[in-house]
């Protein structure tokens, strides 16, 4: 059964007393955190809180022990799934530094990305689609080309992480500091792109997002529902972005 | 040529500098059988065919311009499509080309150790191909060593001349029969490059479990000319220690060494390439990449040595090590012995890293997906300067070897 909630929308991500060790040590002591669909919510707190814990927990990477609590995502608890298994069932994630592959191409993985989503297109199509996905972030045919993430600038990292997810076309998306790197230009790029991901220039999108921002420069471009601060491995504060932001700039994460 | 009986004769039990050592003795080359020739590779039976397009000998010879197939000992097949290369086995060519026998054994030693030695005091085998003056052609020659009997022990001795101004493709494919399982191959390979000539040489070899191999390759290089190695080895083997020598004599002569490797079984593979950059402004270059399966061994070696002033070297070997009971050494080694070069090395050997796993996992492919994606990419090394024929049929020995891996 899908919970219904009042204004009709379901619950997409359910996270419960979520506790997770890395490398023997604890890192998250008991996280609780609901997203609904519609819903953008926005992750903060000092470096080493736990966020980008948090995220590797929800994607599922094998070195974040689950050792308590739940991950729910549209009904179906996800908690010992493995990471494809995730992606597949809707997840997606923009990282902030990802590795850099020597050999695999951007394209290469655009084009199993868009083959995974878009079955029924013949290879011809997903090309095509693939190529003009990446006119869309200003990344042409030639960039395509190269091996993934190997040299890129820092703007560039993030206009191919986002143009994979168009590719993927995830219902719940984590974005992990979208705007650190990137300039003031391209954060509207940038921020156009995260919208339209999220659904946010549709009247009734259902799509859910958890973003990871530093800066909260982006929350000018992009709308956020929620905000939480996570701090020491829990989430210590919830509220509207734009008050809780304001309390961080006058008074930091330390008193909140 | 008795000298060089002679010569061999006292290296018969001389054991190779690096390797283990093979007892020859286990194989036999005496009762060999003589095999009839063939008219056309089609010939030969259809598993046979799929053994020499494993290793990009092309049955029906579409888009190579001569062929060439030793079986074990007789020279069964030879065909000359185009004019301005000559291919054909060594003891005709020594009876057609009088002044051949100067070149004998002047890139590698006869007497260097007991497998020179064997492959002179055995049944003369081998091939002989050479691109006549200003000759340039796309087209790759192919040729082929196949062993067709068990316990055999196959001896070449390839002699290969580009003469001035030419530019030659050559896919050297070594196999065994698929009911072959154990045998011994030694292949002695001479190259000689001209004033301004270029040979651009694929070899795939593609053996059995209990093969023994021995190549052993000298290559001397005159004035502007340019030699490019592609050395493919995806396929168990017994052991196989080799060790090319590229002698860049020649001023502005480039010799350049990319090798795949991968190791299956409790293979042992021991792979280097040497280059001795003489020659003013010679360079070389040695790209390696090697991947360790199950209980294999793969030892990687480079070796510069610079001798006059402004010349340039760069070695590099990637290994990746894909089980815990399979071992990769890279053993990178530079002489400089004079001033004013630039030799440099790099080596990395390790697994697969795991956040490039998570990577792509995060992006929906599964563990083994993404394994094989990043192999894949590992094995993606550049293979552009080589004629459209020659790469593409480099290229598509890359992705067969790497089938079921």
């Amino acid at each position: 059964m899908l919970i219904y909630l009042l204004n009709g929308d379901y619950m997409l991500l359910e996270i419960s007393d979520l506790e997770v060790e890395v490398e023997g040590k604890k890192i998250l002591k008991g996280v609780n955190l609901t997203i609904n669909e519609g819903e953008t919510h926005v992750l903060l707190g000092p470096n080493g809180a736990g966020k980008s814990t948090l995220f590797m927990s929800i994607l599922g990477f094998p070195n974040y022990k689950v050792t308590n609590g739940t991950i729910i995502y549209k009904d179906q608890d996800i908690t010992k799934l493995s990471t494809h298994e995730r992606i597949a069932l809707g997840l997606g994630v923009t990282f902030q530094n990802p590795p850099a592959i020597t050999g695999v191409k951007l394209k290469d993985l655009l084009t199993i990305e868009t083959k995974k989503h878009f079955a029924e297109l013949s290879d011809e199509e997903v090309n095509e689609k693939v190529v003009k996905l990446g006119e869309r972030l200003k990344l042409n045919e030639s960039f395509l080309e190269r091996d993934v993430n190997l040299g890129f600038s820092g703007g560039e990292v993030k206009r191919s992480e986002l143009l994979q997810l168009l590719a993927q076309q995830p219902n719940f998306i984590m974005f992990d500091e979208p705007d650190s790197g990137v300039d003031i230009e391209n954060v509207e790029l940038v921020s156009k792109e995260i919208n339209t991901l999220l659904d946010h220039d549709k009247e009734d999108g259902k799509k859910g997002g958890l973003l990871i921002t530093h800066l909260g420069y982006i929350l000018n471009f992009v709308d956020a529902t929620h905000a939480h601060i996570l701090k020491d491995g829990k989430i210590v504060r919830t509220g509207k972005p734009k008050e809780i932001m304001e309390d961080i700039r006058t008074s930091g994460f330390g008193d909140v | 040529m008795s000298t060089f009986k002679e010569k061999a004769e006292k290296a018969i039990n001389k054991e190779a500098a690096i390797g283990l050592d093979v007892d020859l003795e286990e194989y036999d080359q005496d009762s060999i059988d003589q095999h009839e020739k063939i008219d056309s590779l089609s010939e030969l039976n259809k598993k046979d065919q799929e053994v020499l397009q494993s290793v990009g000998v092309e049955p029906d010879e579409e888009n190579r311009s001569a062929s060439f197939l030793q079986k074990d000992q007789t020279p069964v097949f030879e065909n000359n499509m185009y004019d301005g290369v000559e291919i054909m086995s060594v003891p005709e060519a020594l009876e057609k080309h009088d002044w051949l026998s100067d070149y004998l054994w002047t890139a590698v030693q006869v007497d260097a150790d007991k497998y020179t030695a064997k492959a002179e005091l055995g049944e003369l085998g081998g091939y002989f191909i050479r691109a006549e003056p200003g000759v340039k052609l796309d087209l790759p020659v192919q040729a082929c060593m196949f062993i067709g009997d068990r316990d055999t022990i196959q001896t070449a001795h390839n002699i290969i001349i580009a003469e001035e101004n030419s530019r030659i493709n050559i896919i050297n494919g070594c196999s065994t029969a698929s009911h072959v399982d154990s045998a011994a191959h030694i292949g002695v390979s001479e190259f000689f490059l001209k004033k301004g000539s270029t040979i651009n040489f694929t070899m795939v070899h593609n053996w059995d479990n209990h093969v023994d191999v021995r190549p052993r390759t000298g290559v001397i290089l005159e004035d502007d000319a340019t030699y490019v190695s592609n050395y493919i080895l995806a396929k168990p083997v017994e052991n196989i220690q080799a060790y090319p020598t590229a002698y860049c004599n020649g001023k502005n002569s480039r010799a350049f060494f990319q090798s795949i490797l991968e190791g299956h079984g409790d293979s042992i593979i021991d792979q280097g390439s040497r280059t001795i950059l003489t020659g003013e402004n010679s360079s070389s270059e040695m790209i390696t990449r090697a991947i360790s399966h199950d209980e294999s061994t793969i030892y990687t070696r480079g070796d510069m040595h610079g001798v006059s002033p402004h010349v340039k070297g760069h070695i590099e070997c990637m290994g990746l090590v894909l089980s815990e009971n399979s071992k990769i050494y890279s053993v990178p080694e530079l002489k400089c012995d004079t001033i004013n070069m630039e030799l440099s090395h790099e080596a990395a050997v390790g697994k697969i890293a795991e956040d490039q796993i998570q990577y792509l996992t995060a992006r929906g492919l599964t563990e083994e997906e993404a394994t094989s994606m990043i192999v894949r990419g590992f094995f993606d090394i550049d293979i552009k300067g080589l004629p459209e024929e020659l790469a593409r049929t480099t290229k598509k020995l890359i992705d067969l070897s790497m089938e079921g891996s």
